[in-house]
């Protein structure tokens, strides 16, 4: 099991015959995802050989999903295109829309994430780096080789720092890792997958990384504290943001006294979560929590961290190892 | 981006929003011939992309040319929050009866947008939301079907606005989608004495990412006033200055952020953002290098890369040629780790430069550029900062 993505998934990529598509499905199949067929009407016909296997071209994502079965569309379209992109695929029936593009206008988002509404179709992004169940399939751009299977879902607003974590937790593995994204408006939120991994069995552990902007890490806390039974750690970026300037993220802004870290991280922290103070020290909650030193476990996560800096770099990366064996 | 009041204004004008008439100027005396083609009196606004105009002394009434002028005199030049007033507008005063407020905003919890409505418009609008959140309408808008005179009906009732508003709830609405606004306001939205509704002020948000088929905001994209942000800006780079002494340089919005809160939480201040995004070039590399190592508010640099896209040894291959290229003496402090990172660190391994050296975690490298920083050798890291 996992959640959203499994080997059963079979891929379509919207936008395949593109410079960031070739790419990117050449790494998902290099990973093991089903990937079925490429959508673009230019080019519908013909085939795309990758390595050792060749992917055709539809016409149409109805097309694809007739003759292949496909259930899961990545897009790599241009922002001008991804409105049109999504909603083609919605209509056509597709079950999960992964939107990697970035840049798409808010409005575009908007009318695309509620048209998929409509049509019972559950889109991942914009602006995102996809979706990896390890060992079993990859819709997106996220590295494959990073980590294996495990007991550890992950749900985050940000890239590298989903990677980052995976790797921090690459010896434990991971049941599916999703990027939501950090547009203002995003398809997939926190609180969905929260809910997507309670029930999904072979998670046994949720971590959630957020970042400054908005309050969706506030609603999510509010949901942890009601409806969810497993243990969820957290990591929250931002605390020396200043106020009214993007950072990187187009939704990551702190507007006047909302959208903090601080917030964030005490809503959490009120709901039960606990809230690593770096990636490093997340990873060493998640790993007193997994080796079940749950009543302990953030006072020892403390006497680590002030242990580790002491003497710098050699030392830190010993306790990562020692935490880890 | 947000917009000027005077630009916000033009913009309702031509969606047949009722404004008052108005003009814009850099000059106290082209003030005065304004206030005397307007009739004499005039509202003299500074133009500035901030709240709280009227209460810094931003905007006077003038009861004659004369007044104008030396009202415009006044308010040029002036700093209202850290902005500089470059342009006032004057506008013809209007006698007003009743003061409301009425907006579209995006409302990101819902991923739609919301439309805010109020009988009691005006400067104290968000003392009456937090005080009496009963008299302020928030009504979600259905994105397919927008808002029409029923929906705008709708909104005006909820508000207890009168039904002469509805005409413009619907023309703001149209503003919000033609524009692709995030943000549209009007505060106050008037009725005067005479019974016409105006749009006394307004504040209008574009969407940067929608800018390339809004093609009239071309020339207006914001361009940072610090010289370091205006040059990373125009080389592409991702760049926010922060009034610290450590530069940071990731990739990844969320890695950089984070590693501007581990550089805090080991008590040096960063002294930027900058994210070379996914994929990154040895010339944005460089590029991003060359403009932290410029600043001179800098210490020292910390340079963290997870590669997930971006190849570490492309990203060493940057350091390599900005080490040529900017000649630094400041230390930098590497991390890398991910998609091809023994590759990245032999290379720099290879060049064995003084004052480059690499750390193995992201901790350790923070905690060190810090040091190196604050020069303060106890500097030791201890969580959240601020």
């Amino acid at each position: 099991m996992a959640i959203y993505l499994t080997q059963e998934s079979k891929v379509l990529v919207q936008g395949m015959t593109g410079a960031e598509g070739m790419k990117h499905t050449r790494r998902m199949l290099a990973a093991g995802t089903d990937v079925v067929g490429g959508v673009n009407p230019r080019k519908a016909g013909r085939t795309v050989d990758f390595d050792d296997r060749a992917v055709p071209v539809f016409g149409s994502v109805r097309e694809g999903i007739e003759r292949t079965g496909a259930d899961v569309t990545v897009v790599f379209v241009p922002p001008a295109f991804a409105r049109a992109a999504v909603v083609e695929a919605a209509d056509a029936g597709i079950g999960l829309a992964v939107v990697i593009t970035e840049g798409i206008p808010v409005h575009d988002s908007v009318a695309l994430t509620a048209h998929a509404r409509t049509r019972g179709t559950r889109v991942i992004g914009p602006n995102c780096p996809g979706l990896i169940t390890p060992g079993q399939s990859n819709a997106g751009i996220i590295p494959p080789d990073i980590t294996k299977p495990g007991r550890v879902g992950l749900v985050s607003k940000s890239g590298t720092l989903t990677y980052q974590l995976m790797y921090e937790l690459r010896d434990i593995g991971f049941s599916t890792c999703v990027g939501i994204g950090g547009d203002p408006v995003v398809g997939t939120s926190h609180i969905d997958c929260l809910t997507a991994f309670e029930e999904d069995p072979d998670t046994e552990l949720i971590v959630l990384i957020g970042e400054i902007g908005g309050d969706a890490e506030e609603r999510a806390a509010a949901h942890v504290r009601a409806h969810v039974t497993k243990p969820v750690v957290a990591y929250i970026a931002g605390f020396t943001a200043p106020e009214g300037r993007t950072m990187g993220h187009a939704g990551a802004i702190v507007s006047g006294s909302s959208g903090t870290a601080r917030a964030k991280k005490e809503a959490l922290e009120a709901a039960g979560v606990r809230v690593g103070s770096t990636p490093t020290e997340t990873a060493r909650h998640v790993l007193a929590v997994l080796d079940g030193a749950v009543g302990d476990g953030v006072v020892r996560g403390e006497a680590v961290r002030e242990g580790a800096v002491r003497d710098g770099v050699v030392r830190d990366e010993a306790v990562r190892d020692g935490a880890r064996a | 981006m947000d917009l000027y009041e005077h630009q916000a204004r033009e913009l309702f004008k031509e969606h047949g929003i009722v404004v008052p008439r108005a003009e814009v100027t850099d000059s106290p005396q082209r003030a005065r011939e304004i206030a005397r083609a307007l009739g004499g009196r005039a509202v003299v606004k500074a133009q500035v992309k901030t709240g709280g105009r009227g209460k810094a002394g931003g905007v006077r009434l003038a009861a004659d040319p004369a007044e104008a002028e030396e009202a415009a005199r006044h308010i040029l030049g002036m700093d209202i929050k850290g902005h500089t007033v470059g342009t006032v507008m004057l506008a013809e005063p209007c006698d007003i009866e009743r003061e409301f407020y009425v907006s579209y905003v995006l409302d990101r919890a819902s991923g739609g947008f919301l439309a805010i409505a109020s009988a009691e418009g005006g400067t104290e609008i968000e003392e009456v939301a937090a005080r009496r959140p009963e008299a302020v309408a928030r009504i979600p808008v259905d994105p397919a079907t927008g808002v029409h005179t029923a929906t705008a009906v709708r909104i005006a009732d909820a508000a207890g606005l009168p039904p002469q508003t509805v005409d413009t709830l619907v023309r703001l609405w149209k503003v919000l989608v033609r524009e692709d606004a995030l943000l549209v306001e009007v505060n106050p939205l008037v009725r005067t004495v005479e019974g016409r509704i105006v749009a006394l002020d307004g504040k209008v948000t574009l969407d940067d990412n929608a800018l390339f088929r809004q093609s009239r905001w071309g020339e207006e994209r914001p361009t940072s006033d610090n010289p370091l942000e205006a040059r990373a800006g125009a080389k592409g780079l991702n760049y926010v200055k922060l009034d610290g002494e450590v530069g940071v340089i990731g990739n990844g919005a969320g890695l950089v952020m984070s590693t501007l809160d581990v550089v805090a939480g080991c008590g040096a201040r960063p002294a930027n953002f900058l994210d070379i995004g996914g994929g990154a070039s040895a010339r944005v590399m460089a590029d991003g290098l060359s403009v932290v190592l410029s600043d001179p508010d800098v210490k020292s640099v910390l340079v963290n890369v997870f590669g997930g896209i971006t190849a570490c040894d492309a990203v060493a291959d940057g350091i390599v040629r900005a080490l040529d290229e900017v000649r630094p003496t400041k230390p930098l402090v590497v991390r890398l780790d991910g998609n091809n990172a023994a590759r990245g660190r032999a290379l720099l391994d290879a060049r064995a430069h003084p004052l480059v050296e690499q750390a193995t975690t992201m901790d350790g490298a923070a905690s060190r550029a810090a040091r190196l920083a604050t020069a303060a050798s106890t500097a030791g890291c201890t969580g959240h900062a601020g």
